[in-house]
């Protein structure tokens, strides 16, 4: 029974086929609200409201002819997009929202989580550099080196902010930090510094604008994934969905204070807060233009470290003032 | 690391074909090279076989977007030859179909740069708002992209009242959204950020490289035809020539929008002061030997046509120099230091029309890469030899 359980808990919910559905409603979301900013409808055809056209992508793309470089290193560039696929979807394991009651929890809440959640999270990054670097094409070496690049940039300044909240809370676990927050809703307010930092820098681990850097379209091709199509190019897709819903519920874990209140009612929090964030996502992605790369790099030095550093130094005279 | 990598002649950034090879140093360019020649037409040959009425439809065929422009430059100049002139009123709807054109070709432009610049809500609402003038070029001529109003000796339509009234109506709305774009354009910090300071073209480099239109303008150097050697009606409408001193994309863009302001203040001019009277004269069939350079304001820059008629109803010669191709050697210097990144921004920014402005054709030998003039001749003889061994029987079903 426990294995079919946790067979159940792997493939349907909130493994692989939860993931699935609950990202192509996310990209769909994205989509929509971006496509009304810009004064278009966005999807509407494909199901109601045009809800189902991201699975049509996905179906489309799973359909197109695959294609493999012949210089690329075969092996490395065929598995790449499911090792990614496969990181982002245990990284979505890890959010409290499954394992809701701390008197009784599952097997992924354990103390140390937000770090192992973080490092998961970083991962798609050298994912897509080793990606580019393997196809070894022009356009996608210049992609994966921006890749890189950008990620010295706005690593440092996600990894201080989504901690400080933890420094506060005194728990390096993802469900007693939402649990802190929930019996002390006040303390929410001192983390908005960070919960914008950590916003921005979400945004560019996204590679979403104005970070879109390693994929614009108008200076490197496809950058990164110039080489990929068919399965593959289907797969990153999927992952760059999935890793958006788990860093949106990283976010509103660690900022917006978890999802409380059982099964049902977490989980309309759950819904509730991760399209909240991605709708501020969407609006940076609306109202911004691409920046240079260097200027990623500048920028994130020049205002997102030293705002990160702010936050915890605020964290630690909040914490001082209290005990 | 130095690497060549070639933007073109396929490439998202381009909406046609040409090949710029850059010599890159990780991301700063350090070499630049054009290459021409990948979209080759025919067109001055096709205008030699053609009756001067039925060129107007074929050099308004050179451009998609300034098409106006090549018919209206044409025009006046096979006027001049025929010596003839069109009545006022001819020619005031002539020169407002032109200021329509100018209108849309600089909101399609602001599109392109946002979109370029990775802002594609700003491309949105550009070319949502280029949807009006479409409209008022639809309404006063019938068509959205090859107008064909003129004619010989004046324009084909009228312009009737309820037609002014709308045209009149419509710019308010024009004139709020393009302050607000100037607004954008200057204020949006990541925007800004991106377009200031790259593709520096200083004004002497503007000057001695021969750079025209919005490019020579936003080098600060005030250069306009419409200005310099008034054609048309032009001596008599009040308008600015708008430059800036930025020398950089930023200036390019600001340079655009005033100039749509400009645009509004001269069809609304034209609008209110539309003289009375005939809108054509009758042309003659055929023009005395002589020859004529046609000068003409083109969004892009200066649009320049030479025409040389031999006395029959055809030209004899009809060379066309786009604007495009006047700022082709600016172009290669602004790119020079740059980012890869500023490429298509760098590029974008001079508005390139590659399709108009190509009349080469470059023979590279594909083994050895030398590079060689041909004549057509030669070419032919070279066709001739390569198909002989092939079946003789293919050619015998030929019907000729």
């Amino acid at each position: 029974m426990a294995v079919l359980r946790t067979i159940l808990y792997l493939l349907v919910y909130p493994g692989v086929i939860f993931l699935f559905v609950y990202s192509t409603f996310a990209e769909w979301f994205d989509r929509k609200v971006y496509a009304r900013l810009q004064n278009r409808m966005g999807p509407t055809h494909t199901g109601r409201w045009g809800l189902l056209q991201p699975i049509a992508d996905f179906v489309k793309l799973m359909s197109k002819e695959d294609i493999v470089p012949e210089r690329a290193d075969k092996r490395l560039f065929t598995l790449l997009p499911i090792f990614g696929l496969a990181i982002v979807s245990t990284a979505g394991l890890l959010l409290p929202v499954w394992n809701f009651d701390l008197a009784a929890p599952g097997f992924t809440s354990f103390p140390g989580d937000i770090i192992v959640l973080l490092y998961l999270l970083s991962l798609p990054t050298l994912i897509f550099f080793l990606a580019g670097w393997s196809s070894t094409s022009f356009f996608s070496t210049i992609g994966a080196t921006r890749v890189l690049t950008m990620f010295f940039g706005y690593e440092v300044p996600l990894f201080l902010s989504v901690l400080s909240p933890a420094l506060l809370a005194g728990s390096w676990r993802l469900a007693e930090i939402a649990r802190f927050y929930q019996q002390k809703p006040f303390l929410i307010l001192p983390n908005l510094l960070g919960f914008v930092v950590a916003l921005i820098a979400v945004q560019a681990k996204l590679e979403r604008t104005p970070f879109d850097i390693p994929h614009a379209e108008t200076e490197v091709v496809g950058g990164t994934f110039t080489e990929y199509s068919g399965k593959k190019l289907a797969f990153f897709r999927l992952m760059t969905d999935v890793e958006m819903v788990v860093s949106a519920g990283l976010l509103a874990t660690v900022f917006l204070g978890g999802f409380p209140g059982g099964a049902l009612l977490g989980f309309a929090q759950f819904v509730a807060k991760t399209l909240a964030v991605i709708f501020f996502l969407t609006l940076m992605r609306a109202l911004t233009s691409r920046i240079r790369v260097d200027q990623v790099v500048s920028f994130s030095w020049r205002y997102l470290a030293p705002l990160a550093v702010l936050q915890l130094l605020i964290v630690i005279l909040i914490k001082g003032f209290l005990s | 690391m130095k690497v060549t990598i070639p933007i073109g002649p396929q490439h998202p950034a381009l909406k046609e074909p040409i090949s710029l090879r850059m010599t890159v140093d990780g991301e700063v360019i350090q070499d630049a090279d054009i290459r021409l020649g990948y979209n080759h037409r025919g067109i001055e040959k096709l205008a030699e076989e053609k009756t001067w009425v039925q060129n107007i439809y074929l050099t308004e065929r050179i451009c998609g977007i300034c098409s106006h422009s090549h018919a209206t430059c044409y025009v006046q100049g096979v006027e001049k030859l025929m010596e003839i002139e069109a009545p006022r009123r001819g020619q005031y709807i002539r020169y407002l179909v032109s200021e329509l054109e100018r209108v849309h070709s600089h909101l399609l432009w602001l599109g392109i740069a946002g979109h370029e610049a990775g802002f594609d809500s700003f491309f949105m609402y550009t070319w949502r708002d280029r949807e009006i003038v479409m409209d008022l070029l639809e309404i006063v001529s019938g068509n959205r992209v090859h107008y064909a109003i003129n004619t010989l000796g004046g324009v084909r339509r009228d312009v009737d009242e309820t037609q002014r009234a709308k045209i009149l109506g419509s710019l308010d709305a024009l004139r709020k959204r393009t302050e607000y774009y100037l607004m954008i354009g200057a204020n949006e910090p990541s925007f800004v950020g991106r377009l200031s300071r790259v593709g520096y073209l200083s004004k002497e480099d503007a000057v001695a490289l021969c750079a025209v239109g919005p490019t020579a303008r936003a080098s600060g150097v005030a250069q306009d035809v419409r200005k310099d050697d008034p054609y048309g009606i032009y001596g008599e409408v009040p308008f600015e020539v708008c430059t800036a001193d930025t020398c950089d994309v930023l200036g390019r863009t600001v340079v655009r929008v005033k100039e749509l302001l400009q645009s509004y203040n001269i069809i609304e001019f034209l609008m209110k002061n539309l003289p009375e009277g005939p809108i054509a004269v009758k042309a003659p069939r055929k023009a005395k030997p002589n020859e004529v350079v046609s000068r003409y304001e083109a969004p892009r820059g200066e649009n320049m046509h030479y025409i040389k008629s031999n006395g029959t109803d055809k030209p004899e010669r009809l060379k066309v120099r786009a604007p495009t191709l006047a700022n082709y050697a600016a172009t290669v210097k602004m790119l020079k230091n740059g980012f890869i990144a500023d490429i298509p921004l760098i590029f974008a920014a001079i508005d390139p029309c590659i399709c108009c402005a190509e009349r080469t054709v470059e023979v590279i030998d594909a083994r050895s890469g030398e590079e060689r003039t041909f004549l057509f001749s030669e070419l032919r003889r070279m066709a001739c030899k390569r198909f002989e061994k092939f079946s003789q029987k293919r050619n015998a079903a030929w019907p000729f």
